[in-house]
């Protein structure tokens, strides 16, 4: 149970294009949110969260009173008491546009041809987001977040943010991130990619007029994606090579646990999520790249920022290794930006972040704290200007 | 923080904070809870950084506003770039270090000026219980040869020689004893030896 109880997502609409970074633009979309917490008079309290691969605006409480399962995906970190408090902050979680929970996707109708826009949904990038988060945060009336946060690509929107729009943030918490893919990272998304490319249900992306839906592609997308985001260790503790049926069948069913755990989180993820989502959002990640415009040079692509930032990375991350997180400290130290790091040991690979870890939880929470302790001072000092 | 609440928690690091100009940029390698940045950066206006490595430190670090960069003091010099930082701290944590030589050149590296502080093994203490033919454990020294984590033992004139090698001069040298200077017969009565170091420059 959360201590939010349940909550309900927002809708905004935005008739403005949104001018894309592939040079095209959304004519016109909807994005879907969830707000915890109040927002303060001065509206200098509220914190975006942004969310990663297959997360959405649902980040704490329940979307459903019912269903124990339907808790937001950050919800031990967001709440009343926990390390990003919602009785302090006005927390945001925005779905980002070509995600399949709600806000303007390619399961939706495209006004220039009244279908759906299957593949032909524009090719988004982190900064895209960013810019449509920024046309909600006006639309709230926030023209500055106490922080920008984020896991993941999450993170990678954070740092985006803190480029972008320098001005409009005083802190940028990034878990887990990097500045950009290696080539590592990229091959394995785009094994991922052709499988649902591959798939013949994919019926080149405009599945949904043939009713169905390229479960075998989102399946094994899903089952490679996963594998990324444990650790060896973690993956040999939890399943080690543990049989399902105690013996060998000496066939291609299942033998071993983590088939069987792979399958099934394929199965599960094969009904809920969109394979052009999924396209898309992998997308999003190769292209990240803020250096490339600087000669690959991050410390100049950082030079403009004006933000504090708080970075953490896990040991046991493969994916997103303590090196990505610290290279964007390093950057950050030659700019003599603000900046804390903590390097967490712990053992369960890129999945951490998501998960109960008391130092980690430590990190976040020392670091609000302070976050508030300077949001009163600046607010006390703004009183006494007034009086 | 201030400077009295300084004095009471660290009398050692109260003295040494004489020594860094307001405004400095610091690094504060083995920064612990923070106390000392915290002090610079409210009392002496400096910024800068400090690089620690234990989890339960970090909190305590980021609850005070002091940028950490959890780390090992070798990897946290390495990241940093050349000639960053006006002063740099290593304070009671030199013993500790696997490579001392090759610390106290990144610190020339990266800082213009250094103030270093270590446990001076010829306190006079120390020598009595060696000449008693026991290793010596004090209030400086308080662990067993077994489990101290003080890897370096030094003295207040080994540790002259190895800063000259390394391109270190040293501008002042002074032992404390409960956080307060020895003038007479330092390197026998100091039980913590600080020395405050200047990036020699190549004379042309």
């Amino acid at each position: 149970m959360s201590a939010l109880g349940v909550v309900s997502p927002q809708t905004m609409h935005f008739a403005t294009p949104l001018p894309l970074q592939s040079g095209a633009q959304l004519r016109d979309y909807t994005l879907m949110y969830e707000t915890y917490g109040t927002l303060n008079a001065q509206k200098s309290n509220a914190v975006l969260v942004c969310h990663a691969l297959n997360a959405s605006h649902h980040v704490a409480g329940l979307s459903n009173a019912d269903d124990p399962k339907s808790l937001g995906w950050w919800d031990n970190m967001v709440g009343p008491g926990k390390p990003l408090d919602t009785n302090r902050y006005f927390v945001i979680g925005v779905n980002n546009v070509g995600s399949c929970f709600g806000s303007t996707g390619p399961m939706h109708i495209n006004p220039d041809t009244g279908k759906p826009y299957g593949a032909s949904f524009p090719v988004v990038t982190v900064e895209d987001w960013v810019d449509a988060q920024a046309r909600l945060a006006d639309q709230l009336g926030i023209t500055q977040f106490a922080a920008v946060m984020g896991g993941s690509l999450g993170g990678m929107q954070a740092l985006a943010w803190s480029i972008r729009y320098p001005d409009r943030l005083r802190h940028c918490v990034v878990i887990a991130s990097t500045a950009k893919l290696s080539a590592q990272n990229i091959a394995f998304n785009d094994v991922a990619r052709q499988a649902i490319l591959t798939d013949p249900g994919f019926h080149g992306g405009n599945f949904y007029a043939h009713g169905v839906v390229p479960r075998h592609g989102l399946r094994v997308a899903r089952m490679v994606g996963h594998i990324t985001y444990l650790s060896d260790d973690d993956m040999a503790e939890k399943f080690g090579r543990g049989l399902r049926n105690g013996k060998y069948q000496f066939d291609f069913g299942i033998d071993f646990e983590i088939e069987s755990y792979l399958r099934y989180q394929g199965d599960k993820f094969s009904e809920y999520f969109d394979a052009n989502t999924y396209l898309l959002i992998t997308k999003a990640l190769d292209y990240f790249d803020p250096a490339r415009e600087h000669d690959g040079d991050l410390t100049k692509a950082l030079a403009g920022t004006k933000a504090q930032f708080l970075l953490a990375s896990f040991t046991t991350d493969w994916r997103f290794a303590p090196e990505c997180s610290q290279a964007i400290v390093k950057a950050l130290l030659n700019n003599k930006r603000r900046v804390a790091y903590a390097e967490i040991d712990a053992p369960h690979g890129h999945d951490a972040f998501l998960l109960e870890d008391e130092r980690y939880m430590n990190v976040v929470r020392s670091y609000y704290d302070r976050v508030w302790q300077e949001l009163n001072e600046s607010n006390a000092a703004a009183g006494k200007e007034a009086a | 923080m201030d400077y009295p609440h300084l004095q009471t928690l660290r009398a050692d690091l109260a003295f040494i904070a004489h020594w860094v100009n307001p405004r400095s940029h610091v690094l504060d390698l083995g920064c612990g809870d923070g106390v000392m940045l915290d002090f610079l950066q409210t009392g002496k206006q400096c910024s800068g950084y400090g690089i620690e490595i234990d989890d339960a430190l970090i909190p305590k670090c980021i609850q005070r506003g002091v940028s950490v960069i959890q780390q090992d003091v070798e990897a946290g010099l390495a990241m940093l770039p050349d000639n960053a930082f006006d002063t740099v701290l290593c304070l009671s944590a030199l013993q500790m270090m696997k490579n001392v030589e090759s610390t106290l050149r990144a610190i020339a590296r990266v800082g213009n000026e250094a103030i270093v502080s270590f446990p001076n093994f010829a306190y006079w203490p120390h020598r009595v219980a060696l000449i008693r033919g026991r290793m010596p454990v004090s209030k400086s020294l308080p662990y067993q040869w077994y489990d101290t984590p003080n890897l370096r033992c030094a003295t207040i004139v080994d540790f002259k020689e190895l800063a000259q090698e390394v391109g270190l001069e040293v501008l002042e040298c002074v032992a404390l004893d409960e956080g307060r200077p020895v003038t007479f017969l330092p390197n026998w009565r100091g039980s913590l030896a600080v020395f405050r170091l200047k990036k020699r420059t190549a004379s042309r």
